[in-house]
């Protein structure tokens, strides 16, 4: 072996900007940047209370979705499981079950989703694709069941329970939105997890090449079904904020949301085929989307092109991810 | 003879990572020249530069007394370049048959499956007679098969100039000889084939001239006649390197107490293998003989627990072990390392730390958490153990050369001192010097205790290095084993081949008369 030292601190810079995250970082501080010079709006602090705000709840569901990928599978189902779990405990508290015991049945309902798919997907050896995307119309289709798909209010019920109201509306401060900072804390818990942790690392050895990860004796399928529970776990919690948030439970909650945590995902470096990418990658790719989301609604550009701006983004990430992994393969090879 | 290839002063350099260094070479029509090298000399890079895969950053390259320039595949193609990769790379999914006429395919010629079905067993023929069927998805089909699917692909295309990488190091003797018995057939046609091994059997048998690499430099071009084994290897290292295999072991005792590991009636669920019985001594190295598609991994697999069996016992520290799980089995010191390292073996996106930790997490994890320094630590102290031949712990896998990525296997493998290993073609595609290296080490390991299973394609190996070999039959039956002096090639051949049983029903015959 020939480590040479030389050039260590320049080499180093080097690899740093390679690094997804630091070409993101500045990305996003340069639109951060620019758009408060070009619009007014912008720096004001009800505007960044919004956007923080909204980074919270797909922040939640990106998490789960990026463990999932890491697998090398995806889960499309993430949106409606929020909703069925924020159906289910928003039920509870309306016909006064107490209110953790609401909460942790949401929760419970959604982990129970997440092990189902977990156990088809390898069982049967089925597709995480096919499997989620029925389990989408599944929870939702369970939204409706409940709700006669109309929204449940809880405004009263917010009153009585200030810390439930605190946790989606409440402000840290008085300035930083306390959804965010829930998010924010489950962020760095998950990234440090991910990037210590021996489970974790067996996360990464499986999508990266499963059979060769089974051949190292590490239990693949277990690893699989787990990220599938963490995953909708992790929709759970976000439906607790959701409902906080807007006092109540509306039938189309969580609609195109794993459109969302997935295009963060591929933006952040997250790559599809598993085995590479990570938490605070992801989460800066959702955060750049929720800028471009933000500076669309300040310029007044009309929804439907927003929406097609959106999947237009969306397509780039996936076609840069897949430009990206011929170009590695072609490097090493 | 005319010289169809020429290569002058070929340079190249992977970043800061010169691999060439004006290298020269040249290839006559009608001959099969042998290129030898240590693993990481620059042979398959040189080739991949010919071949249109790799730009060459300096030199030129003459074809037919024309220089030429070969900016992508379709260009080598065109002047009649076929290649045979070291690395298989069919499509997995796809048929033998579509796969061996991918490029007519892609270029969206008409295509015919039963005509190119036909066409195709015409090609594999004279490989591997009727073994393989062109309608087979590849994906079923054992390594050493893909890799006579790789060589029909190649031929199958009219080329002047052949390039075979390593076509052997997958097959076992019977195959090795049809693929050399069709490449002699090519070269009395005229053709030119660059013959790229690190069999030594295989240049003194089938090669006209040999030259051999020495870190990026061609230190050496020779008739064959001239050239000898030893002289090869030194020139290979650049010093004198010792490679005859390590002595046996003086005693094994065989008592009780001395049994590892007991397999009883072990018995494939799927059927490839039934009534495997065998015991493994302490200290011993025991050896798998069979031709390919035997069985024999898959009786590796099914003892840790990698594959469904139905029936039988597997005594291990006197428990059965059968049903329990890889990991704990791994954990418990008995391993296994697979035969195919790039499915089955190595994260090859990842680098060389992380699969170096991969078998024995849990000893370098403290509290839940991975222990980074002790994990460079870890790799560090494998990789020199083992050689490995890398620019830093931090390279990625698959940009190591290929014997690389076997050492870099078993370290991963060895990562741990086991007690039991079970070593699948632990030196395929390793260098002459390398895999002497390898047989010391698991001399070694068998002194200190642990016990080895080796099974591999090349029977010298298993003659060279076992101090006891078991005989399975093309049927997945372990027909006998043989000790001592029965350790030869015409009496394991005898018994793997299945001749034995025309044997005894001649004798039967005889006996009736
Ligand atoms: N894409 C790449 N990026 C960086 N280094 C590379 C790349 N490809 C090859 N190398 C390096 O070039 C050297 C030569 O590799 P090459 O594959 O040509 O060796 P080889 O002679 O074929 O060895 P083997 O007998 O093991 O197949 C190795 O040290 C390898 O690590
Ligand atoms: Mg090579």
């Amino acid at each position: 072996m020939n480590k040479s030292n030389t050039n260590g601190a320049a080499r180093l810079l080097k690899k740093a900007l390679q690094l997804r995250e630091m070409s993101l970082i500045l990305i996003i501080a340069i639109m951060c940047v620019v758009l408060s010079f070009t619009n007014p709006f912008f720096a004001t602090t009800s505007n960044l209370q919004t956007v923080l705000g909204s980074v919270a709840v797909d922040g939640i569901l990106t998490i789960g979705m990026i463990l999932v990928m890491l697998t090398g599978g995806l889960d499309l189902s993430i949106g409606s499981v929020m909703c069925m779990g924020m159906a289910i405990a928003g039920k509870g508290i309306q016909m006064g079950l107490p209110v953790v015991v609401a909460l942790l049945l949401g929760i419970l309902a959604a982990a129970v989703s997440g092990l189902l798919v977990g156990l088809i997907v390898t069982r049967l050896h089925l597709s995480h694709f096919i499997v989620t995307l029925c389990f989408m119309g599944i929870a939702r289709g369970i939204v409706y069941a409940m709700t006669s798909g109309i929204a449940i209010s809880l405004i009263a019920q917010m009153k009585e329970n200030p810390v439930l109201s605190y946790l989606g509306s409440g402000y840290v401060g008085g300035l930083v939105p306390m959804c965010f900072v829930v998010f924010l804390i489950l962020a760095i818990a998950t990234d440090i997890y991910t990037r210590k942790s021996s489970v974790m690392r067996r996360v990464y050895y499986t999508g990266s090449n499963e059979m060769a990860a089974k051949h190292s004796g590490i239990k693949t399928d277990r690893i699989k079904v787990g990220v599938c529970v963490a995953c909708s776990v992790m929709a759970g919690i976000a439906s607790i904020i959701y409902m906080s948030k807007y006092n109540g439970v509306t039938v189309s909650a969580g609609e195109g949301a794993e459109m969302t945590a997935l295009s963060a995902a591929v933006i952040g470096g997250v790559s599809m085929n598993g085995g590479k990418g990570t938490i605070a990658g992801g989460l800066l790719g959702l955060l750049f989307i929720v800028l471009i989301q933000d500076a669309m609604n300040l310029f007044s550009v009309q929804a439907f092109w927003q929406d097609l701006i959106r999947y237009l983004i969306v397509l780039l990430a996936v076609i840069l991810d897949v430009l990206q992994d011929k170009a590695r393969k072609k490097k090493n090879s | 003879m005319e010289e169809v290839m020429r290569l002058k002063k070929i340079s190249k350099s992977f970043g800061r990572n010169q691999v060439l260094f004006g290298v020269d070479f040249n290839l006559r029509a009608g001959e099969i020249h042998g290129i030898m090298g240590e693993n990481g000399a620059g042979k398959s890079t040189l080739m991949n530069i010919v071949y249109g895969n790799l730009r060459p950053d300096s030199g030129e390259i003459w074809i037919d007394g024309q220089k030429v320039t070969i900016h992508e595949v379709r260009d080598a193609q065109k002047l009649g370049i076929c290649f045979v990769q070291q690395e298989i790379a069919l499509c997995q999914d796809a048929m033998v048959a579509e796969n061996i006429f991918m490029s007519r395919i892609s270029q969206g010629k008409g295509f015919n499956l039963k005509k190119m079905a036909e066409e195709a067993r015409q090609l594999l023929e004279p490989l591997c007679h009727g073994a393989i069927d062109p309608y087979e998805i590849v994906e079923r089909l054992p390594i050493s098969c893909q890799q006579l699917v790789e060589i029909a692909k190649a031929i199958s295309n009219n080329c002047k100039i052949l390039i075979l990488d390593e076509p052997t190091s997958s097959l076992s003797g019977s195959e090795a000889d049809a693929l050399h018995k069709v490449v002699q057939g090519l070269k009395e046609k005229g053709i030119g084939v660059i013959y790229i091994t690190h069999r030594m059997s295989d240049v003194f048998e089938q090669c006209d001239r040999v030259s051999v690499l020495r870190d990026g430099n061609m230190v050496s071009t020779m008739d064959i006649k001239d050239a000898s084994v030893q002289g090869l290897v030194n020139d290979m290292a650049g010093r004198e390197v010792d490679i005859l295999y390590p002595d046996k072991a003086e005693h094994i005792s065989k008592n009780d107490e001395d049994v590892v590991l007991e397999v009883t009636n072990l018995t494939d669920a799927a059927g490839r293998f039934k009534d495997v019985s065998f015991r493994l001594y302490k200290g011993e190295i025991l050896g798998f003989a069979g031709l390919l598609g035997a069985g024999r991994s898959e009786v590796m697999m099914g003892i840790t627990g990698l594959r469904k069996m139905s029936g039988g016992s597997v005594i291990y520290k006197g428990q059965n072990i059968l049903g329990k799980a890889t990991s704990d089995i791994f954990e418990d010191g008995l391993v296994l390392l697979p035969e195919d390292r790039k499915v089955q073996g190595l994260f090859l996106d990842m680098d060389i730390e992380y699969n170096t930790s991969a078998v024995y997490l849990r000893q370098i994890t403290k509290r839940g958490a991975i222990d980074r320094a002790a994990e460079r630590e870890q790799a560090e102290r494998m990789c020199n153990a083992m050689n490995v031949k890398c620019t830093g712990l931090g390279q990625i896998v698959r940009s190591l050369s290929g014997g690389n990525q076997q050492k870099v296997l078993l370290a991963k493998v060895l990562a741990k001192k086991p007690k039991v290993v079970i070593m699948d073609e632990p030196t395929r595609g390793v260098d002459v010097g390398a895999k002497a290296e390898i047989h010391r080490l698991l001399r070694q390991l068998t002194q200190e205790g642990v016990s080895v299973i080796l099974i591999s394609s090349e029977l010298n190996e298993v003659i060279g290095m076992s101090d006891r070999v078991m005989m399975m039959d093309s049927t997945g039956c372990l027909v006998g084993q043989a000790e001592g002096e029965d350790i030869n090639s015409d009496h394991i051949m005898y018994y793997i081949s299945d001749a034995y049983k025309y044997a005894e029903v001649n004798q039967e015959v005889k006996e009736h008369e």
